[in-house]
């Protein structure tokens, strides 16, 4: 066992799984995934309600069985070497709960008490706000403060790997923000990340990768820039012209992907190259271009792209 | 694992049994917390042996008991009550609730398997079954005037197989209720028969025939004649220990076969 984890440390990928499959009912909810995470990294799951992306950590983390496939942290098989895996690996589910009586220090207390080497408690309660909570029992805490616990409990045992299935839901914006810098000073401590959002900004801001899961399968693994780029329209420009434009003139441009007008607002999806032609017929017919704007295209149109109706 | 170093593995273990310590202890800390099963354990059992203590015709001699007064036969009848409400009725709602709401789940991503929330249950449940025990028989004997078990290491012995026996009983509803409330019924839906079975409404020993013979093929039937030969200083007969006895394992090899994690 020591060789394997020392094997997977040579090749850099702290979690790697390979043609994963998982049925339920005859029903391929996972269909053959494969990625790779870095040490270090974080890597981000994103994907449409019901995608499979709770199967697929869960199935990381030792909670369900696949079907088919291969699954390895730190070279550990999670099923076969449960023990082990649960030493160098936190979790955050989506759905869990704690005894409704046990107050938060004393659910911080346990949880560092069943980790070899825990973290200190106290400045993890204190990042994440808890301190004014600690006498407070697990079933008075309000939803978002639920989160934030279960955030400390997977990162209390002082993981190498920590798996967020949906890190911040329920966090309001400034808990949001907060637990965003955690992630990172975690990760900077050289822990691997493996991260379920729904929140795009989320995935922009933290994820080194990205694998869009739709369907059971992987339908795009790239960075968020790369997966922006994807776009046929990376860039997005909105003006209300001072003339009219006839549809004629705007279809000519080049590399234009999307033309919507509302109110006589016109606005385009395109390239770059789409912008400095939009420019230079705008000069050309002396045109003004009120309110112009250029903006690149979000996670989220990439995501709502690539994640089209199947 | 297997060729390391001895440091690598005691340490390992050394570790395993302070994170199992650390849930007893807060499993301890939460069934303090239970007002309501702590008075169905703790306080029940005592305050039926007192009512029934109050009414005169208990406290006299009766030709039927030879020459006991039935108060004497109650106490062994309400020590077996904490036992089982303990394993029927305080044990399932709590296990079947921590797997209703992922409270095991959770716990399988630590080091520590759900196992230990489990064993610390049993401990504790155990103690506590054990304390209410002693305190129907402190009751007995210093309100009541009710003698100490005669034959004390039989009376003991019988106690923890009825124990054992009350929580394999719990482990199996706990395996087969899917929700806490479901399990609070058929804890209440088995509770009642074996409040019969202990002789809580007839004593087992006063029973005809016949009935007496199915009551002590149950558990707490058989456990109940054992505990009241043991009070009065005979060694109870092999074959209620052994009928308490098979019970338990059947129970609790049920209890593992269908035991469910999530
Ligand atoms: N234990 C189960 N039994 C049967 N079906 C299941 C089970 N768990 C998941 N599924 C099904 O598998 C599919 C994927 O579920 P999963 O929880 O992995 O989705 P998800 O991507 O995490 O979705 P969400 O964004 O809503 O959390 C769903 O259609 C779900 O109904
Ligand atoms: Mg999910």
């Amino acid at each position: 066992m020591t060789l394997a984890s020392g094997s997977a440390a040579v090749h850099g990928a702290v979690v790697e799984v390979s043609e994963m499959r998982k049925s339920y009912g005859g029903r391929d909810v996972v269909d053959g995934i494969s990625f790779a995470v870095e040490e270090g990294e974080i890597f981000g799951i994103l994907g449409p309600n019901g995608a499979g992306k709770t199967t697929t950590v869960e199935c990381v983390e030792g909670l369900r069985v696949p079907d088919g496939g291969r699954v390895r942290v730190a070279g550990l098989d999670p099923v076969a070497d449960h023990d082990e895996v649960t030493r160098v690996l936190g979790a955050q589910l989506q759905e869990s709960e704690l005894q409704a009586k046990l107050t938060v220090r004393e659910a911080l207390e346990l949880y560092s008490a069943l980790y070899p080497h825990p973290l200190d408690w106290r400045p993890l309660a204190e990042r994440l706000g808890l301190t004014g909570r600690l006498t407070t029992r697990f079933g008075r805490l309000s939803g978002g403060q639920k989160q934030r616990l279960f955030i400390a409990l997977a990162l209390i045992g002082n993981p190498r790997v920590v798996v967020l299935d949906e890190l911040t839901t329920g966090l309001d914006p400034r808990a949001r923000r907060d637990t965003w810098e955690l992630i990172e000073d975690v990760r900077a401590g050289g822990v691997t990340v493996l991260l379920v959002t729904h929140f795009m900004e989320e995935a922009q801001r933290l994820c080194d990768r990205i694998a869009l899961i739709d369907n059971g399968r992987v339908t795009a693994l790239d960075t968020p820039r790369g997966l922006i780029a994807r776009l046929a329209r990376s860039t997005v420009i909105s003006f209300t012209p001072s003339v009219p434009l006839d549809d004629e003139e705007l279809s000519a441009l080049p590399a234009l992907a999307s033309v919507e007008r509302r109110e006589g607002r016109i606005t385009l999806g395109g390239t770059d190259e789409t912008v400095n032609a939009v420019i230079s017929l705008l000069a050309r017919r002396r045109i003004t271009a009120h309110q112009l704007r250029v903006s690149d295209a979000t996670l989220d149109d990439a995501f709502l792209d690539l994640t089209g109706t199947p | 694992m297997n060729a390391s170093p001895p440091s690598a593995t005691t340490a390992p273990a050394t570790a395993r049994r302070a994170a199992r310590t650390a849930v007893l202890r807060a499993e301890a800390r939460l069934y303090l917390r239970e007002p309501g099963s702590l008075f169905w354990v703790l306080a029940f059992p005592p305050l039926l042996l007192a009512i029934l203590g109050c009414i005169p015709m208990f406290r006299e001699v009766s030709d039927d008991l030879d020459g006991l007064r039935p108060i004497d036969i109650y106490v062994p009848v309400t020590v077996l009550i904490g036992l089982i409400v303990v394993g029927a009725q305080a044990m399932p709602p709590v296990i079947t609730g921590y797997r209703e709401r992922g409270i095991l789940r959770r716990m399988s991503t630590t080091p520590v398997r759900p196992a230990a929330l489990l064993s610390a249950q049993m401990v504790l449940n155990g103690v506590a079954g054990l304390v209410s025990a002693l305190l129907s028989v402190t009751l007995g004997r210093v309100v009541f005037d009710v003698a100490l078990p005669r034959q004390f290491p039989a009376y003991l012995l019988v106690l923890l197989l009825a124990l054992a026996a009350s929580l394999s009983l719990g482990a199996l509803i706990s395996a087969w209720a899917r929700t806490a409330r479901n399990a609070s019924a058929i804890g209440t839906v088995v509770f009642f028969p074996m409040l019969f079975c202990t002789g809580l409404w007839l004593p087992v020993r006063t029973m005809p025939d016949v009935m007496a013979r199915v009551v002590e093929a149950t558990p707490f039937g058989a456990a109940a004649r054992a505990l009241d030969q043991a009070a009065v200083g005979d060694w109870p007969a092999w074959s209620h220990l052994g009928v308490t006895a098979a019970w338990t394992a059947v129970l609790t090899a049920a209890a593992v076969r269908w035991f469910r994690w999530e």
